[in-house]
């Protein structure tokens, strides 16, 4: 069996959903939403680059190689807020994030 | 690539590239010298945000650049405008107040400045990719704006619930983009709509539906909404006016510039989608507001219910309805900061408050600033003759002749129900007994809210028909 574009797609879908459900059902811990957000964007890669490759086009790849720029600028920063977090609160855990309601 | 491309691209976006080699200037200001230099970096910052908007409107052509990847028309320009106006009338009203409670960073006025960036890249963008590097410059620097006051508990928490939420609105909108891309093979919005003229797939509108998701989360429209009363709430007050202003207009503009411009050929079907967010949006603000003590988490459903108005002139898609959003987005940010200019001033002597019940008598302890804050929220709940009216009353046109008739119907009665906790906020400064008066308002604040005010009315009734009539020709770069 050849691997077309359609199993590309399927990978991607997948990694896409693992990764907000990820965000969604995770109740214990922080770090792994910011995982899940790396799964979702390396997800929407997996997409660009099949669709690229199949396509036969260029920009494809080149939003692909954006996206991972700005992947690396988004994990810093979330990194640094989440330090900066947990000196004041004390926990990283999803549920203690909570001195607001909503 | 030849010298004449590169050159006539950079004239396109010589108002962007002073902010950033000014950003990077202000950065190096900063650290040189030391611990007071918030106010210094802060003034230049403003002026560098007027500089730049100078530029714009004088020597900027109109035209496309880097192949189509920024394109600057009447409509960028006039959003442009608003952004940099927004950005550093913030920058203004914050020195002072940061300067008293201790947040007083260099930084802040320099993410301010990238943000903007990031802003007037997402009002210009003609292809995905400057779509969602513009949102991402603009979103990084503001989660980092809001958790600025890092001592904070209330601030670093603000700043992690923006970040998580923002992150996953982006990863939607991103794979939205990836599937727009793979079913057309193109990535600039008026190829896009050439294609998608001459026959639609099920992926495409997967993935429209997708872009749309992530851009009504920026705009904060229901159902994307979780994050704004608490962001609003726990940010430091001048960064939930940024909130509140600049953004909010850049994030219109990129979702009518992708929509009409892009998706022009599928109007029927983002169509449903806009009226859906835009009822969802008016309802929820205006009910879920009437219970709120928080005058910040008050703003925040507001607001919520200030972008279903203006996604009503959207959803008509023809020339009176953009024409609409551009005039309401003006009226909004003028409306906002001149309420902010009030909740920053909302201090006793013994600190910032920010309950609706500590405005209790202001028309006894400062009949102007509360006479001033009422004609405001006469004007948000949308009460002729102000200014707010004129702008619910141009989207709701739009909304009839685009025979959306239930649409216009249900954004008059959401407005009758906001008309409730507005007034409420009226009653409380006029009617109740006096609580303990604030300290005089700053200089400043003094200026922004009397500027606010007198725009609403009567200044608007005046300089009205000529907005109208730029908002006018900005609207018609698209049709």
């Amino acid at each position: 069996m050849e691997v077309g574009l359609g199993h590309y797609l399927t990978v991607g879908a997948i990694l896409f959903v693992t990764g907000v459900f990820g965000i969604f059902l995770n109740r214990k811990n922080i770090i792994t939403i910011l995982m899940s957000v790396e799964l979702i964007l390396l997800a929407v890669n997996l997409n660009f680059v099949a669709f690229s490759a199949f396509l036969n086009d260029l920009a494809g790849q080149v939003f692909a190689l954006f996206v991972l720029t700005v992947a690396a600028a988004e994990a810093a920063i979330g990194l640094a807020i989440l330090v900066v977090f947990y000196r004041n609160r004390g926990s990283i855990a999803v549920d203690d994030v909570n001195t607001m309601k909503g | 690539m030849t010298p004449d491309f590169v050159s006539s691209s950079l004239a396109i976006v010589a108002p962007e590239l002073i902010l950033a080699i000014g950003a990077m200037a202000l950065l190096l200001i900063g650290l040189f010298m030391g611990e007071r230099s918030a106010p210094t970096v802060s003034g230049l910052a403003a002026a560098l945000l007027v500089g730049a908007g100078l530029v714009l409107v004088t020597v900027t052509p109109d035209g496309v650049a880097f192949g189509g990847s920024i394109i600057l028309d009447p409509f960028a320009r006039f959003m442009k405008v608003l952004v940099l106006i927004g950005s550093a009338v913030v920058i203004v009203m914050s020195v002072g107040f940061a300067e008293r409670e201790r947040f007083d960073r260099f930084e802040f006025p320099v993410l301010i400045v990238l943000s903007t960036i990031g802003m007037m890249v997402m009002i210009s963008a003609g292809d995905l990719i400057a779509l969602y590097l513009g949102l991402e410059l603009q979103s990084l620097a503001v989660y980092v704006v809001a958790a600025i006051n890092r001592d904070s508990v209330r601030s670093t928490e603000a700043g992690l619930k923006y970040f998580v939420l923002g992150a996953l609105s982006s990863g939607m909108l991103l794979y939205g983009a990836s599937l727009i891309y793979g079913f057309t093979g193109q990535i600039q919005f008026d190829a896009i709509a050439s294609l998608a003229a001459e026959g639609r797939s099920l992926g495409l509108i997967i993935g429209l539906v997708f872009v749309l998701a992530g851009l009504a989360f920026k705009i904060s429209a229901v159902p994307f909404h979780m994050w704004t009363p608490d962001v609003y709430e726990g940010a430091p007050t001048p960064v939930t006016a940024f909130f509140a202003g600049a953004p909010k207009v850049a994030a219109m503009a990129l979702l009518t510039r992708f929509t009409v411009e892009g998706f022009g050929p599928l109007t029927p079907d983002w169509q449903q989608v806009i009226v859906f967010i835009s009822i969802a949006s008016m309802a929820f603000g205006s009910f879920a507001a009437i219970g709120q003590r928080n005058i910040k988490r008050l703003m925040a459903y507001s607001s919520i219910g200030h972008m279903g108005y203006a996604l009503v002139g959207l959803a008509a898609a023809n020339v009176s309805g953009v024409r609409g959003v551009l005039i309401y987005m003006a009226i909004y940010m003028t409306m906002t900061l001149g309420t902010f200019a009030v909740i920053l001033s909302m201090r006793r002597r013994d600190g910032v408050v920010e309950e609706i019940d500590d405005l209790a008598g202001l028309s006894r302890t400062n009949p102007v600033m509360a006479l001033f804050l009422t004609i405001l929220m006469l004007s948000l709940a949308g009460l002729p003759p102000l200014a707010g009216f004129f702008a619910k009353y141009f989207v709701f046109v739009a909304a009839v002749q685009a025979q959306l008739y239930g649409l216009a119907v249900i954004g008059v009665l959401a407005s009758a129900v906001g008309l409730y906790y507005y007034l409420r906020l009226v009653k409380v400064m006029w009617f109740d007994e006096p609580a303990e008066s604030f300290v005089p308002m700053a200089m400043e604040m003094r200026v922004v809210l009397g500027a606010a005010a007198l725009f609403i009315f009567p200044v608007y009734l005046f300089v009205g028909p000529s907005i109208a009539a730029a908002a006018e020709a900005a609207a018609r770069s698209f049709f």
